[in-house]
């Protein structure tokens, strides 16, 4: 039994395969600007790096934002359902599945089955996404994967006073010219996405365990900071930015 | 260095026709904005001079800098000003001001000036923050809303989108209607996420011009979301830098069916006006 999960993302394509409730690859691609072309070439990759032939796949199921382009898959599901799926089953006491990507947030909360109860999505808004992030580390002049590690560094809390990551970004470069140490903006800054993923997480109510997935789920700075706000452990599943392909594979009808 | 299309020229005016020395009252309003600061001065409540340049991160300095600028070959000190009112979002920054007022008093006395009594709604786009505000034919404000958290509707959009297509931030304006048709505007309301929308679009072959009037009718689209949450009476004006962008007012304008009322004045001294016209009333209460 072959599933395959697809899951198209803001900023990257995830491919993600099962063999009889096993894991047996996952492989990821930027999503570009030809996200069908790449969804496609990467799943014919994937199949060709593990010896599948494309018969043998019982099913094929897309997700995430970009999931429409995936014109060969079998099934289609939100974000929100990949996201539940893949975390509950990861971890079955997990009833609040935080999923932070480039683009969106989500907070998804679930009963003791796995199933969802509410859910809150922020899509509009770069402020609270990874592109936030993404966009402050380039003012700071620092790799992104170095971001969050800088920032634990650092226990100062300078409070961000723009929300908006256009008016962030001139902040950011005021303390820069202030001479304030850039672990400390970078704290700064994983507070300030922490405390907006907070209040989305508190508008639908969060029970333990708690878990996050997507990309963000790198940023150990980040996670430092919404594990404060929330005064909770959050669990982080290896390859965090997987769980929605998993969840998707997972979901086969 | 990289050419900076987001920078706007930085001016100075003042009036030939005004002798500033047989004046009885001399005041001065600074605007210090997030992005822009202006003074103006005016003698006897009529237009004397003014400036307009961008705020540095200093505020304290940016504000003495658009005085200094705006007084510049007027043999002007400003032991010679009667009163001098702050405003703006620096306006605390401004340390030789008598007083402060806030942004959305001076703006709606500033246009009620500019475009005569018959204003009872304007929208100031500034680069920072948007600001629907309704008022009477003194230019009390009656009722405001602003939207400050978020960069879309704002200049500072419009500077990053400049960029984002090498154009200059003055011509864009005029471009956006140098186009075949006019396109569905941009769908992202964020900044950041319209950004990569565009970028898009230009891959897919759109030309500059056409990603240009997307985002200007997405910027006005945004805007009229404010307005409309206030009541639009006429007559109607906007002030501010994006006053001076056709591409996004003509679709403004076309969208919720009502005309501007045009001025001669400086859209963007709106605030430094109207702070100066508050300074002149204060100064004369002050002698009496």
């Amino acid at each position: 039994m072959i599933q395959v999960g697809i899951d198209v993302g803001a900023k990257f394509i995830k491919v993600l395969i099962i063999k009889d409730g096993n894991v047996i690859a996952k492989e990821q691609v930027s999503t570009g600007f030809e996200s069908k072309e790449n969804a496609a070439n990467l799943f014919k990759q994937v199949l060709q790096k593990t010896g599948i032939s494309r018969d043998e796949v019982n099913s094929i199921t897309s997700t995430g934002s970009g999931r429409k382009v995936v014109d060969f898959a079998t099934k289609s599901i939100t974000d929100v359902t990949a996201a539940s799926k893949g975390a509950t089953s990861l971890y079955p006491e997990v009833k609040t599945v935080i999923d932070v990507g480039a683009e969106e947030g989500r907070s998804i909360r679930c009963n003791a089955e796995g199933k969802i109860v509410d859910f809150a999505i922020n899509e509009k808004c770069a402020a609270g996404a990874g592109s936030f992030t993404e966009a402050m580390a380039r003012a700071l002049e620092i790799p992104l994967e170095e971001f969050g590690v800088l920032s634990l560094k650092s226990d100062k809390e300078i409070p961000m006073n723009a929300q908006c990551a256009v008016f962030a970004e001139s902040e950011v470069v005021s303390l820069l010219h202030a001479k304030t140490p850039k672990e400390d903006i970078a704290k700064a800054i994983n507070d300030a996405v922490a405390s907006r993923i907070t209040s989305m997480v508190r508008k639908v109510g969060f029970e333990k365990e708690i878990a996050l997935i997507g990309g963000v789920a790198y940023n150990t700075g980040f996670i430092n900071s919404l594990e404060t706000d929330l005064q909770a452990k959050i669990i982080i599943p290896d390859d965090p930015e997987y769980v929605g392909a998993y969840g998707a594979a997972l979901i086969t009808n | 260095m990289a050419k900076e299309f987001w920078r706007w020229k930085e001016y100075n005016w003042k009036s030939d026709a005004i002798d500033w020395k047989s004046g009885t009252t001399i005041s001065a309003g600074v605007d210090v904005g997030s992005v822009s600061s202006q003074a103006v001065i005016l003698v006897d409540g009529e237009l004397y001079s003014y400036s307009n340049m961008r705020t540095g991160s200093d505020s304290p300095m940016s504000s003495q800098n658009a005085m200094n600028w705006a007084m510049e070959d007027s043999d002007m000190k400003l032991d010679d000003f009667h009163y001098i009112v702050g405003t703006g979002y620096g306006r605390v920054n401004v340390p030789f001001a008598n007083k402060t007022i806030t942004e959305i008093a001076c703006h709606a006395r500033g246009a009620n000036f500019m475009y005569g009594n018959t204003v009872r709604t304007l929208i100031d786009m500034g680069g920072q923050d948007c600001k629907a505000i309704q008022c009477d034919e003194k230019g009390k404000v009656v009722n405001f809303l602003m939207n400050d958290k978020c960069a879309a509707g704002t200049g500072r959009g419009m500077e990053v989108f400049a960029d984002l297509l090498s154009l200059s931030i003055e011509d864009v304006g005029e471009l956006s209607f140098d186009i075949d048709e006019e396109p569905e505007p941009v769908s992202s309301t964020c900044v950041i996420f319209a950004k990569s929308e565009a970028t898009g679009l230009l891959r897919q072959g759109w030309p500059k011009n056409k990603v240009l009037a997307a985002y200007s009718s997405a910027m006005a689209h945004r805007v009229v979301a404010l307005l409309e949450r206030i009541e639009i009476q006429k007559d109607f004006v906007i002030t501010g830098g994006i006053a001076k962008n056709i591409g996004v007012v003509n679709r403004l304008q076309k969208e919720i069916g009502i005309e501007t009322l045009k001025t001669d004045y400086d859209t963007q001294i709106a605030g430094a006006l109207g702070a100066a016209l508050f300074a002149k009333v204060l100064a004369e209460k002050a002698r009496k």
